[in-house]
């Protein structure tokens, strides 16, 4: 590997998952490098963490999948957002901002 | 929803779980395959795209194992996998699979089914709410045994006691219901009014006695068993009020028990009339003050046992004033409060203790032979589990597996068990004597197959996880299997002690079960006095207004004895009041003329025959001096009477008891002249002593008996005789019943019907035990030959002869069963007292049956030994050598 990657954090892996999927539907790769790049490289996402991911929002009803034609002519498994999910998104982006917030808060303040 | 979600897309990996994984596979190259083609537009060629992509995504069969990992169905698959390969290693060893499943098979059924059908017939609980309250009280004689109550003497301890809510007496009633169909003798009892209600039951249809129907001369009523009212009665559910012919007296139905209800004082009772005593005790003489009535109590709520007792010694010991006492029910002796429950099981609590124990020591015995075979497999097994967790199984994956295993054996053992308890019930069903057998069928007891189930899989669980803990605790490397050198000397200890205790257990068994036969054996060794052979017995009674004439009742009898005599096949019939072993018990008081006391029963209490002429010849009881009586012993002549040889021995020591004169019952009677004496025989069981027996006249008791048995000696087949000698009977008044036919010998049997099952009980535990014993040893020896092989191999190649091998392997089997027997001998004299009961005329510690049980498990133990020694002394020394 050329350069060190994050780890996900452990938890909102689901949730970068859903507001990438917010945008539009997408198949698995897509939604892995969307995540590099809107991370700006900070989070990688590795097929076998993000498959169980996307197999157990898809057993939650969060999104759904279905096997699609590519523009290059195969096989795509793609994913959208169902209505539950969009609602999971928001509640957990917003308790997100709500800890993120605070823990900002308390990092300034200083000792 | 959501539930339904998890669900329906588990299942569609579970049933088609290939597709699943390509379409997975192909989710994940194609990811690959995108990133490398990204990899590419950023400039670099595409075989390098390619591998830093693969890099970068890692394995990909990791990843499909990851999503694999993470669904539910994933741990059904393991256990589909586990169970697999479990079954798939019990197909591998057939032999341990079917022993193990056998020895659970065996343990288990064996135990539940003998539990199921002892509990019901030895175990159960009174079937009356807050039973535990529930006593009798009896008087007692002066040499302290316990004798029915008087009437007199239960108004008293009813109007003085505190600490009882009710009490009633009851005494047994035999009348014969006439009407359309024909005659038949029913069992019931007369009872005092509270009867029902001391007990806690009501009738489910019409109403209870009430005291105004337990008044003389109150009108005659009954309440019927719901058997009858069904047999008998055609289910009439308008049946109160309705009138029924019962010894040709009319009397009104008041009310029908419940289906439910178990009379345990008198279980074959199926109608109860009130006993209609005379509170006002008239006479000293009248039945009132007679010991003839059973008294049942119930204890108030609050009071103990203890007090309840106390309270009536008190009774018993102060007189008051109001409440007279005859001489002979004074109370002087004090009373007696067993619990109902004591008073019913008193005869069978050492068999129920003997079954329980039984029980413990045949499922300690499976135990020991489940822990020994999953020791010894675990041993086999040993090297696969250090391999095993060599290649990376984890501590946890490897318990599982175990586990896995243990339960399926547990199960296909538990199933195994089922069967064998299912025909084991069967079985002996089929042996319970029918006075033992319970109102509810008897079926496999659940929570006792649960606990045997539980005890079998906890052990075998504990000793089969041991391979796991021992392959994850210890160093890999020690532990890789190479040489055949090592053998875990302190593994094959535990299995012998194993065995050693198991051949302890099988012993104690062994030997309850050999005491309680050989008590049989001598039990039927006793003679009875007379003699059984082709002999007919049947009772025949007369029932009607006609009879109240006992002129009338006499001549009946001696027309029907005339009538049998000439049946075809016949050679000698009598009569007799009361027959040997036949559960009659007519006793009275005698008094010599020579007695100092004036009492009734100075001399104590004789069984009375009233007798006809040839009673003697016809059952074979010797005649030892005097005569017979005979037919000319007639009303207004000289009362006779023939009494046994060792009553006469004991009362006239060293003298003529012939012309000797004594009172039987009522002393204010002419004397019985003593004409005979006859050899001793026995009246109620062949195991209780000797009681003694007064034999009179018929014609010159002073009053006519109502039923007499016959006895009849035949020369075909007894049972072939049977209908024409009924024919006989019924020829000379066709109304009367004729009941309890049967064949002398098989009252003789019947008195042992208790016994003849328990023994049943144990020789099934028994053999049980000694069955699984030869396994236990044989896995032992079995496991041990195998072991040591190669040192065998090595043995022969410098020279050890087979027969050397052969007897080096049964020695060390035999050196097990000996430490077996003697420690099993020791505990089993230090336990047998408790068999003591059960046992009749042999010693708890009889040699005989120790030394047979010794003889038999070492037999057995050589022969669970010989297979292994042989198959040792075969070993081929080149083989094992190049193995090595």
């Amino acid at each position: 590997m050329e350069k060190p990657n994050t780890d996900v954090i452990q938890g909102t892996l689901d949730m970068l998952i859903l507001k990438t999927l917010s945008l539009e539907p997408m198949h698995g790769f897509g939604i892995s490098r969307r995540v590099e790049q809107l991370s700006q490289g900070v989070f990688k996402v590795n097929p076998g963490s993000l498959l169980v991911a996307l197999q157990r929002l898809e057993r939650g009803g969060l999104v759904d999948a279905e096997w699609r034609q590519t523009p290059n002519a195969r096989r795509a498994r793609v994913y959208t957002l169902t209505r539950t999910g969009r609602k999971q998104l928001d509640v957990e982006a917003s308790d997100w901002t709500r800890r993120a917030s605070a823990i900002a808060r308390l990092l300034k303040t200083g000792a | 929803m959501l539930i339904l979600r998890h669900l329906t897309r588990g299942i569609r990996t579970l049933v088609r779980g290939g597709a699943a994984d390509r379409e997975l596979d192909e989710e994940i190259e194609q990811f690959i395959d995108e990133a490398s083609s990204d990899l590419e537009a950023q400039g670099m060629s595409p075989a390098e795209a390619r591998r830093v992509a693969r890099a970068r995504a890692g394995s990909p069969l990791a990843a499909r194992e990851e999503v694999r990992a993470a669904g539910w169905e994933h741990a059904i698959e393991t256990l589909v996998a586990d169970v697999r390969y479990g079954l798939r290693g019990l197909r591998r060893r057939p032999g341990f699979a079917a022993v193990t499943i056998g020895t659970l098979g065996l343990g288990i059924g064996a135990s539940t089914a003998m539990v199921s059908v002892a509990n019901p017939i030895l175990f159960d609980r009174l079937p009356y709410p807050a039973a535990d309250r529930l006593h009798m009280i009896w008087d007692r004689t002066r040499d302290g045994s316990t004798i029915e109550m008087a009437f007199g003497s239960f108004l008293e301890l009813e109007a003085r006691s505190r600490s009882f809510s009710g009490m009633a007496v009851m005494r047994s009633w035999q009348p014969t219901l006439t009407g359309a169909t024909e005659p038949e003798r029913l069992d019931g009892q007369g009872v005092s009014d509270g009867y029902f209600r001391v007990l806690g039951i009501a009738p489910a249809i019409g109403r209870d006695f009430e005291p105004a129907d337990d008044r003389p001369n109150a009108p005659a009523v009954v309440i019927v068993s719901h058997r009858l009212w069904q047999r008998r009665l055609d289910s009439d559910t308008a049946i109160v009020g309705r009138q029924i012919v019962l010894d040709g007296n009319s009397y009104t139905v008041i009310g029908v028990m419940p289906p439910r209800f178990e009379n345990v004082l008198m279980p074959a009772a199926e109608v109860w009339r009130a006993a209609q005593y005379d509170r006002t005790l008239p006479a000293l003489q009248g039945r009132e003050w007679g010991h003839n009535l059973r008294l049942v109590a119930r204890r108030a709520d609050g009071v103990n046992a203890a007090a309840a007792a106390a309270e009536l010694d008190q009774i018993a010991r102060d007189r008051m004033t109001g409440f007279s006492r005859p001489p002979w029910a004074a109370m002087q002796n004090g009373l007696l409060l067993p619990s109902l429950h004591d008073e019913i099981t008193s005869n069978i609590r050492s068999a129920m203790l003997a079954v329980l124990v039984a029980v413990t020591l045949l499922l300690a015995i499976a135990c020991v032979n489940v822990a020994n075979l999953i020791l010894g497999r675990g041993a086999e097994r040993r090297a696969e589990f250090v391999m095993r967790s060599a290649l990376g199984a984890g501590r946890l994956r490897l318990f599982r597996q175990l586990l896995t295993e243990a339960v399926l054996i547990a199960l296909l053992g538990g199933m195994a068990g089922l069967a064998v308890a299912g025909a084991g019930v069967r079985l002996l069903v089929s042996f319970v004597p029918e006075a033992l057998m319970p109102a509810t069928p008897i079926a496999i007891d659940g929570p006792v197959f649960a606990f045997a189930l539980a005890v079998t899989m906890v052990i075998g669980l504990a000793v089969g996880l041991a391979p796991a803990v021992h392959a994850s605790r210890t160093d890999l490397k020690a532990n890789t299997p190479h040489g055949s050198w090592q053998t875990s000397s302190s593994h094959h200890r535990t299995r012998r002690s194993l065995v050693t205790a198991e051949v302890a257990f099988a012993l104690v068994l062994l030997v309850g079960a050999t005491l309680l036969s050989r008590s049989l054996q001598q039990l039927f060794a006793i003679s009875p006095g007379f003699n059984g052979d082709n002999l007919l017995t049947m009772q025949v009674q007369v029932a009607g207004r006609r009879f109240t004439d006992p002129q009338v009742t006499q001549q009946f009898f001696q027309r029907a004895l005339d009538a049998v005599r000439a049946v075809p096949g016949v050679s000698e019939a009598a009569l007799s009041s009361q027959l040997p072993l036949s559960g009659d018990s007519d006793i009275y008081g005698v008094r010599f003329e020579s007695s100092e006391t004036p009492e009734t029963s100075a001399d104590g209490g004789a069984y009375r025959y009233a007798i006809s002429e040839g009673f003697f010849d016809v059952m074979g009881i010797p005649l030892l001096a005097g005569r017979a009586i005979t037919a000319h012993d007639r009303a207004g002549s000289t009362p006779v009477v023939v009494i046994n040889e060792s009553f006469a021995k004991r009362r006239f020591p060293g003298r003529d008891p012939i012309g000797q004169r004594l009172h039987l019952g009522p002393v204010d009677r002419e004397w019985f002249t003593i004409a005979g004496v006859v050899g001793d025989i026995k009246q109620e069981s062949l195991s209780a002593g000797r009681f003694d027996a007064a034999y009179i006249s018929p014609s010159q008791w002073h009053f006519a008996d109502p039923a007499f048995w016959l006895v009849v000696k035949t020369r075909a087949t007894a049972a072939a005789v049977a209908p024409s000698i009924r024919q006989a009977i019924w020829s000379v008044d066709k109304d009367q019943p004729i009941v309890r036919v049967a064949m002398m010998s098989d009252l003789i049997t019947a008195t042992a019907g208790q016994r003849r099952f328990a023994l049943l009980l144990f020789q099934l535990f028994g053999i049980t035990a000694l069955l699984l014993t030869a396994i236990g040893i044989y896995g032992v020896v079995s496991g041990g030959v195998n072991e040591r092989i190669r040192e065998i191999g090595v043995r022969t190649a410098l020279g050890a002869s087979r027969r050397s091998i052969l007897s080096m392997v049964l020695k060390q089997g035999v050196a097990l069963a000996a430490i077996g027997i003697a420690l099993g001998a020791i505990v089993a004299a230090a336990s047998s007292r408790g068999l003591s009961a059960l046992l009749f005329g042999i010693s708890p510690l009889d040699p005989v049956s120790y030394a047979g049980v010794a003889m038999l498990l070492m037999g057995v133990t050589i022969a669970a030994c010989w297979w292994p020694a042989r198959r040792a002394a075969r070993v081929d020394p080149s083989l094992t050598l190049r193995a090595e």
